[in-house]
């Protein structure tokens, strides 16, 4: 039995590592923001939704595959939470009513595990009741799969069954052992037998067809009981680690269900919060890593949006065929904000999300990558350059082709020209690699000499500049300027000061 | 016929055991490491007056060295360790019987002790008859062995063993418990409870989960509620019982004197050629040294056997060392830089000689070595003693006692006897040692700070430790034949601090 609600053909692994880069991208793309909105303070919700999105899809096909389980969610909101009560509700009552595994006797294991799974039996019993109710309503392959899937499998005859065992391992006529003579005719191999079913009394079939002999331990022998519960446990070692793990695996598999789908029940949260601030969402349509696409049209930053709890300025942006975007301009002008809404964006299509636009085509990126000046170095200011050579070191060692890396205002802790010849050879290796490349600057030098070279291959946009000094932060294609309005700014601040 | 051995040819004598103590050469030599180590966890066998008992006569040397090669073949030690395993088995089974209290539990137990002891024989027998052997010991073996294992006594015991466990092992019962009351009959083929949950639960089967099964406690023991169930077994299923009780009745010793003298003896052999094994793995050489009876002893790449032991475990390299005699030559007068390794070498040599005494592979690419009749050892003890007089005058008794006893076939190594008294007290009784050592013409390694010792006659081979000159402090180990100087080391060191003459001068501001 198999969830399959991320993956058409594979179970979610929770334990796997996060990528090397994951907390620089949090920190540069305001991802802990949008963690939030998806979990509503569920911290299961919050673990779900941070593995997910950093955990990049670089298929197409993965891509549409989620895509279409969340629009069955989008449309079914109610019912896929129903769903995801079943494996809490499991926890909780593992919790509520003490059902674990907890002796080390295997009469004792066998005992609280029969408890345990007859726990687990009932939860089954409603999930099948909401897959017969719901199956014809959802159009997604992974629903349409995993419905059919509980139909097929837990069917009544297989209730039957499960009751069954459940009923016999209570023991009420007693235990049947098998047992053969070892080494010193010690008995071994006790194994338990489960009685043949006739309708005869049950003391004549176990001892009507053949001659036995027995005997009967005298109340006070306290020593041969206690003799007598080991041969037990020796007979019933197997049939409790049997039940146990079967208790587990399904245990196992209710944990995963609720794993797979807290990351749609995090993307409904999510969706709810962005339509309640006004926002649009679209589900982006993602290229092979190979083409340059990225063609947005209202584009936002969903951090910013979301921190502030009020709508923000989107930015239409075409910039298809393009292997480099340097984006230039006013401080302030929202140039760092664009860069965030365009890795965010990048990050949410890769994993199967809708995203913050009103349209993206993008094409899927092996890695994103991202290189922030870091105000927070400010006060080692001689090692700071060697730190960010030190950073871009790092990265370069898991930078494949189509890879897409961001950079915003790097390489900039030394002069103009250093810096501008430093980061002039880094991209350059970096596009020779194939690799995609956002860079927001302010170096005039480094921002140019692509402006004069460039053959159509990248794209320059510039914050945005009302004749009148304004700021619309929204980004327009253009010539890298000269200045970059500090002074603007300057005036701006001591003006209203 | 006398019975084989694989420690003592036929008609030699064996050591009176009881009688057998440690060599008092052993610790100088760090031979009671050795030997400790190398009987850890073979205690029951009683292997000791073996290693302490070093042979004087080549023919025997010569038997147990072809031993010692014939079990140099992988396949012929994997069997006799096999062996071993089933007769310790056999042992622990056959000592448990007087402590149980059930007779069908004895009786089993018995059963198993045969049942081992015919299977440990009969594989040995035929891994020998398939073996390619070539000492004496082992082809006498091998035809006691063929003998033994068809003879009528022999055949009857393994068959008769085998038919009563397979009749034992064809009882299956059933007990059926409910509350305190126990029943006991035959089965009826009811199916496995476990394996059908199993089916029933396979499919939400995902990857490894825990175990529950709880570790079965197994002990050789029967309690009284075991028992009344085995009695239950026995009336339901009498035959097989009475057979057993039989078996055992019919054979009631069953083990041949040959077959565990062998057990015990190849232990000697199995112990040392286990405790060498990491060190061969460690690219160390073995050989089997040539017996001479000239005095030429030589060793090529050979080692102390307690230090490389010491080294290998901590993964450390291990430095060998080549010596020789020629003609006339007797004695090796070791000097050179302290911790270079010159103690060792004098250990080295007296180790190769008793070990080849033993019978047993040395250290070494290859050794000719010679069977003292007796290995004398003075080395400076390390303790304090409060009076040096009364230490040295301790040391000249022991000495007197050793050139009282030693002849020309002893082995005599004194290593830094005099280094507690003043130069020219050394001096003089060094003189007077090596004299005595010459006109004895025995063997002799002199370990000493005293140069001169080593050019007093045509007898004396001087070695010297050395030094890298390239890093003087890093010392090498490595003891050479070269004329003694006593001046590279000191010399090398004051390079090292700018402190040669040259150096000094130029580093002496005007």
């Amino acid at each position: 039995m198999n969830v399959f609600l991320l993956f058409p053909n594979r179970d979610a692994d929770p334990k796997a590592p996060l990528p090397w880069q994951a907390e620089a991208l949090e920190q540069d793309l305001g991802l802990p923001q949008v963690y939030e909105a998806m979990a509503q303070g569920d911290k299961f919700l919050h673990a779900a939704a941070r593995r997910v999105l950093l955990d990049s899809l670089e298929d197409v096909d993965l891509i549409r595959y989620r895509q279409a389980v969340l629009q069955d969610c989008l449309a079914h909101p109610d019912v896929v939470r129903e769903i995801y009560r079943i494996p809490i509700e499991a926890q909780e009552k593992k919790r509520e009513q003490w059902l674990g595994i907890f002796s080390r006797s295997p009469q004792g294991i066998l005992s609280s595990a029969v408890d345990l799974l007859a726990m687990f039996v009932g939860l089954l019993r409603r999930l099948k009741g909401i897959a017969d109710a719901q199956a014809g309503a959802f159009a997604s392959e992974g629903f349409r799969r995993f419905f059919a899937m509980l139909q097929a499998e837990l069917d009544e005859a297989y209730f039957e069954e499960v009751e069954t065992h459940l009923r016999t391992l209570k023991f009420r006529q007693g235990v049947l052992l098998s047992a053969e003579l070892g080494p010193g005719n010690e008995g071994t191999r006790y194994t338990l037998r489960k009685p043949r079913r006739t309708p005869r009394p049950i003391l004549k079939q176990i001892f009507g067809r053949t001659p036995s002999c027995g005997f009967t331990i005298p109340p006070r022998d306290t020593y041969g009981s206690k003799a007598l519960g080991e041969i037990k446990d020796r007979g019933l070692n197997e049939v409790a680690n049997a039940v146990a793990q079967a208790a587990d695996h399904i245990d196992g598999f209710l944990k995963l269900l609720q794993a797979e789908l807290a990351f749609y029940v995090g993307a409904l949260n999510l969706a709810e919060r962005i339509a309640a601030l006004g926002m649009p969402l679209a589900f982006p349509d993602p290229a092979p890593a190979e083409t340059r696409r990225f063609t947005a049209s209202g584009l936002y930053d969903l951090g910013l949006a979301l921190a502030k709890n009020a709508a923000v300025v989107g930015n239409d942006i075409q910039a298809n065929a393009k292997n480099l975007v340097i984006i230039t301009g006013a401080n302030q002008g929202g140039k760092t904000t664009f860069l965030r809404s365009a890795g965010l964006a990048q990050l949410m299509m890769q994993a199967g999300l809708f995203v913050p636009a009103q349209a993206l085509e993008a094409n899927l990126a092996r890695g994103v990558f991202t290189h922030f000046k870091r105000e927070e170095d400010a006060e080692m200011e001689s090692g700071k350059f060697d730190e960010e050579l030190g950073r871009m070191d790092a990265i370069a060692d898991y930078l494949r082709a189509h890879s897409l890396v961001l950079f915003n205002e790097s390489f900039a802790a030394t002069n103009e020209r250093e810096g501008s010849e430093i980061a002039r050879q880094i991209v350059d290796a970096l596009l020779e690699g194939r690799v995609k490349v956002f860079f927001v600057t302010h170096f005039y030098t480094f921002a140019h000499s692509y402006y004069a070279a460039s053959q159509g291959e990248a794209l320059f946009l510039r914050a945005e500049r009302l004749p009148d000094g304004r700021r619309t932060f929204k980004m327009i294609p253009a010539e890298p300027l000269q200045t970059s309005f500090g002074e603007d700014l300057y005036r701006q601040i001591f003006k209203a000061g | 016929m006398p019975s084989p051995s694989v420690l003592f040819p036929p008609d030699a004598a064996r050591p009176d055991e009881d009688q057998a103590a440690e060599p008092p050469f052993f610790g100088d030599l760090n031979l009671d490491q050795v030997v400790d180590a190398l009987l850890a966890g073979r205690k029951a066998y009683r292997l000791r007056p073996f290693f302490y008992h070093p042979l004087h006569d080549a023919a025997a040397v010569r038997y147990r060295q072809a031993v010692a090669q014939d079990l140099e073949n992988d396949a012929l030690r994997e069997h006799v360790h096999t062996f071993a395993t089933r007769m310790r088995q056999v042992g622990r089974y056959l000592r448990m019987l007087n402590d149980l209290e059930y007779p069908y539990h004895i009786a089993g137990w018995f059963l198993e002790a045969v049942l081992r002891y015919t299977e440990a024989v009969q594989a040995l027998a035929d891994a020998l008859a398939e073996a390619d052997l070539h000492a004496a010991a082992f082809l006498a073996l091998r035809d006691y062995l063929a003998d033994y294992v068809h003879a009528e006594a022999f055949t009857a015991l393994r068959d008769e063993a085998q038919a009563v466990r397979a009749e034992l092992d064809a009882i299956r019962y059933c007990i059926h418990i409910l509350g305190d009351t126990v029943r006991v009959r035959r089965c009826e083929d009811e199916p496995d409870h476990a394996a059908e949950v199993e089916r029933t639960f396979a499919k939400f089967r995902r990857g490894a989960v825990k175990d529950y099964r709880t570790p079965v406690y197994v002990r050789s023991g029967m309690n009284h509620i075991e028992a009344q169930i085995l009695d239950c077994v026995v009336k339901l299923y009498p035959e097989p019982f009475a057979h057993l009780d039989a078996f055992r009745t019919r054979h009631p010793d069953f083990r041949d004197p040959v077959v565990t003298a062998f057990d015990r003896e190849v232990q000697f052999y199995l112990a040392y050629l286990e405790f060498i094994a990491p060190l061969r793995e460690a690219g160390l050489p073995f050989c089997t040294p040539e017996i001479i009876t000239d005095k030429a002893i030589a060793a090529r790449e050979t080692y102390d056997l307690a230090l490389a032991h010491k080294l290998v475990s901590e993964g450390r390299p291990v430095v060998t060392n080549d010596f020789a005699l020629h003609g006339k030559e007797r004695i090796f007068v070791v000097t050179g830089p302290n911790q270079g390794g010159k103690t060792t070498f004098a250990r080295t040599v007296g180790q190769l000689h008793y070990l080849a005494a033993l019978g047993l592979p040395v250290p070494g690419r290859e050794a000719r070595l010679v069977l003292p009749d007796r290995i004398f050892t003075h080395f400076e003890r390390a303790e304090e003693v409060a009076n040096l007089r009364g230490k040295l005058e301790d040391e000249l008794i022991r000495l007197r006692e050793t050139f009282g006893q030693a002849t020309p076939q002893s082995l005599i190594i004194l290593n830094e006897v005099f280094a507690s008294t003043t130069f020219q007290d050394a001096l003089f009784l060094g003189r007077q040692v090596m004299e005595r050592l010459l006109a004895l013409d025995a063997l002799g390694v002199f370990v000493t700070f005293l140069a001169e010792l080593s050019t007093l006659g045509p007898q004396v081979v001087s070695m010297v430790s050395t030094v890298d000159p390239e890093n003087p402090a890093e010392r090498t180990y490595k003891i050479v034949r070269r004329r003694a100087d006593g001046l590279a080391y000191a010399h090398a060191l004051a390079e090292k601090h700018h402190l040669t003459h040259d150096q000094l001068v130029a580093r002496v501001r005007p």
